[in-house]
């Protein structure tokens, strides 16, 4: 075991351990919360980024790195693993933490004195969601993650947010008890909770017991989408992350997308073609399920009024392109869908941050009322023209006006995050959605000629569709908010709020010079997950360090 | 015995569900509850019902699962009680604040139009 194998428990133990600090620094020192909390982060997403490199440089087949904590032999102690495809959502956790956190730092983490522990606790679950390679620490990483989430969706209090809360922790609740079930189902059939061990048993379990395990996979799949956000077991998560305070509601934005990967995880080793008579079982579910996720969510944009609403929408538009996506089996696609994911979790989360500077604007002369979101936005006075906003010849014209440094920053993030979201060129959303379309319409890669199934044609269809939606969605909100004559102050703006969205969005648009690279990164990890058999090998052909006795022996032995 | 337990189960889950679907805040933590209880039950089950086999390691019986009940199960529903518990006092703390916040207990924030 080098020093690398160690590294990979650092992304659990890290946020932990600040954690312990946060609470034993009680309820003051914010100041110094905050300093402690940005260092963590910051560490946090170098040593994911450290492990990302590792990865690549390991020389192992499939570049998976294997921890066991315990140093239990493989099947019976806990297990860390890390491949490409749980560094890069390690890197991904970590760029949306230290952004959420920098925008939280101007304002937000004053309204509660626990946010930074909790904060802290989050980062916690979702690391371990990412690197855990058994069922039911995986159960145990969910509940840390969720318990830190409900404390989040509460900060800033208010009755939205409580009234949203407990429909979230209720479902929640429920869907923790389908994991157990589903969990313990699969113990029952095969004996075992580890993934890699699972693989192996799923082909061998008898022909009587089939049925008990797939109704288990079942209950357990149920679990995770209803995380992940597919139709119909998603209505808990627009008023839950419309509601929450602006850096939680980034936070979230990668939530769904830790049920996405465990559904990737999960099927992709349990019931992968080599599967038996398992083979790719429920993967019709996903196609479909996602589709119908993409459609009602695609059309309730259209409707959206409010812009966190829109951005709760939209990332239900990208569950359901996930989820179609990772249905189909096919790595190409898979590895497309990746690059998708990457790319929208980032703007989704700088949407997040963004919409709630827009609507400062909005609400800065109106007091914002307590059921604002029941309202419709008042209907935009055409007619007769407001004051101060001219139309005849005789007054100064108003194109003469000096744009507010904090108008057109709003501005150009707006139409940036639209643009990514939508898919529209030239930005790294349309790459995203580029290589999706090419994958559906190539299932073997170029030329080979395969016939495209019905499905495929189907979510085609529906990916341009609910960009189209999208997209209207998007201008008419940018034309009521940016160009609608209205007298109202510019925002007052922090630099520390514009900091991140700065960043996401850069990001993003580095994401299009630089496609290529992570296209090529995520298709080899695409590759890795259809080849189930390396990870497995890889797992269980760790062996536990020998004890000082057992070495001791081990020389006797040896003259 | 694997009849009672499972009909045990059975019991306790549907209440919990029915209990779930009800309007009001203190009847969906019960049922939450119910259900918890119905779920650990069921883990502990998945591990095989037997009576009279060794729960400890003790001296001079092979270890093996012939003549030891499963541990893993049992680990596992120590762990679901805990978390459960600990999850239902925390949605027990949200619905005194929604309780407080909307003056209602109804799970909507608010009663039903008549």
């Amino acid at each position: 075991m080098t020093a690398m194998t160690h590294l990979i428990a650092a992304p659990i133990l890290l946020p932990l351990l600040t954690a312990a600090i946060m609470l034993m620094l009680g309820e003051k020192h914010r100041p110094l919360k905050a300093k402690i909390n940005l260092f963590s982060s910051l560490l946090g997403l170098v040593i994911s980024l450290l492990l990302l490199q590792w990865t690549q440089t390991t020389g192992v087949p499939g570049s998976i790195g294997v921890y066991l904590p315990g140093n239990w032999q493989v099947p019976f102690g806990i297990v860390l693993v890390v491949d490409r495809l749980s560094a890069l959502m390690l890197v991904l956790t970590g760029i949306i933490g230290v952004s959420a956190l920098l925008f939280a730092m101007a304002r937000w983490d004053g309204a509660g004195s626990s946010f930074h522990a909790l904060f802290q606790i989050q980062l916690m679950g979702l690391y371990g969601a990412f690197l855990t390679a058994d069922l039911f620490n995986l159960f145990v990483f969910f509940e840390v993650l969720l318990a830190a989430s409900y404390g989040l969706l509460l900060h800033g209090s208010g009755r939205a947010r409580v009234s949203s809360g407990l429909h979230y922790i209720s479902i929640n609740l429920l869907a923790s008890s389908l994991f157990l079930i589903g969990a313990a189902l699969i113990y029952g059939v095969t004996g075992t909770l580890n993934m890699a061990d699972l693989a192996m048993k799923i082909p061998l379990v008898p022909e009587a017991d089939r049925g008990l395990l797939h109704a288990g996979a079942a209950i357990l799949a149920v679990a995770f989408l209803a995380k992940a956000g597919m139709w119909p077991l998603n209505f808990w998560l627009v008023p839950a992350y419309s509601s929450a305070s602006a850096p939680v509601a980034a936070m979230f934005a990668i939530m769904t997308k830790v049920g996405v990967y465990t559904l990737l995880r999960l099927w992709t080793l349990l019931f992968s073609g080599q599967a038996g008579a398992s083979a790719y079982f429920g993967g019709d579910w996903l196609i479909y399920g996602g589709m119908a996720t993409m459609l009602c969510a695609g059309v309730a944009i259209i409707a959206a009024q409010r812009l966190e609403r829109m951005a709760s929408l939209s990332i239900l538009v990208s569950a359901g392109i996930l989820l179609s996506a990772v249905g189909f089996a096919q790595p190409n696609l898979i590895g497309a869908a990746l690059f998708y994911l990457v790319s929208s979790t980032l703007a989704l989360s700088a949407l997040f941050l963004l919409a709630e500077l827009i609507e400062r604007s909005r609400t800065a002369i109106e007091v914002p009322l307590e059921d604002e979101n029941e309202l419709l936005p008042r209907p935009q006075q055409w007619l007769p023209p407001v004051k101060g906003i001219n139309l005849d010849d005789d007054q100064k014209a108003v194109v003469g006006q000096v744009i507010p440094w904090t108008m057109a920053f709003l501005g150009l993030s707006f139409i940036a995050c639209a643009l990514l979201i939508v898919g529209m060129p030239p930005l790294s959303g349309f790459i995203g959605k580029l290589s999706l379309i090419g994958a559906l319409l190539n299932p073997l890669g170029l030329g080979a000629g395969e016939p495209i199934s019905m499905a495929a044609w189907g979510l085609l269809a529906l990916l341009i569709l609910t960009g189209l939606g999208s997209l209207m969605a998007f201008s008419r909100l940018g034309i009521q908010r940016f160009w609608s004559p209205e007298e109202r102050p510019s925002p007052v703006l922090r630099k520390l709020e514009c900091t991140p969205i700065f960043l996401l969005l850069g990001l993003s648009i580095a994401l299009t010079f630089k496609a290529e690279p992570l296209l090529r990164y995520t298709q080899a990890a695409a590759d890795a997950l259809n080849n189930p058999q390396q990870y497995v090998m890889a797992v269980l052909g760790t062996r536990a360090v020998p004890g000082p006795e057992a070495k001791a022996a081990l020389l006797e032995v040896q003259p | 015995m694997e009849e009672v337990i499972a009909i045990a189960i059975g019991v306790l889950a549907a209440s919990g569900v029915w209990l779930i679907l009800r309007p009001r805040t203190f009847q969906v933590v019960m049922g939450l509850c119910l259900l918890s209880y119905g779920v650990n039950l069921f883990i502990f089950s998945m591990g095989s019902l037997f009576i009279g086999k060794e729960p400890i390691i003790k001296d001079g019986v092979p270890q093996d699962l012939l003549n030891y009940t499963d541990p893993l199960p049992q680990a596992l529903v120590l762990t679901a009680i805990v978390i459960s518990f600990a999850m239902t006092a925390l949605f027990l703390v949200v619905l005194l604040a929604s309780r407080g916040l909307t003056g209602t207990d109804h799970v909507d924030g608010r009663e039903p139009r008549e």
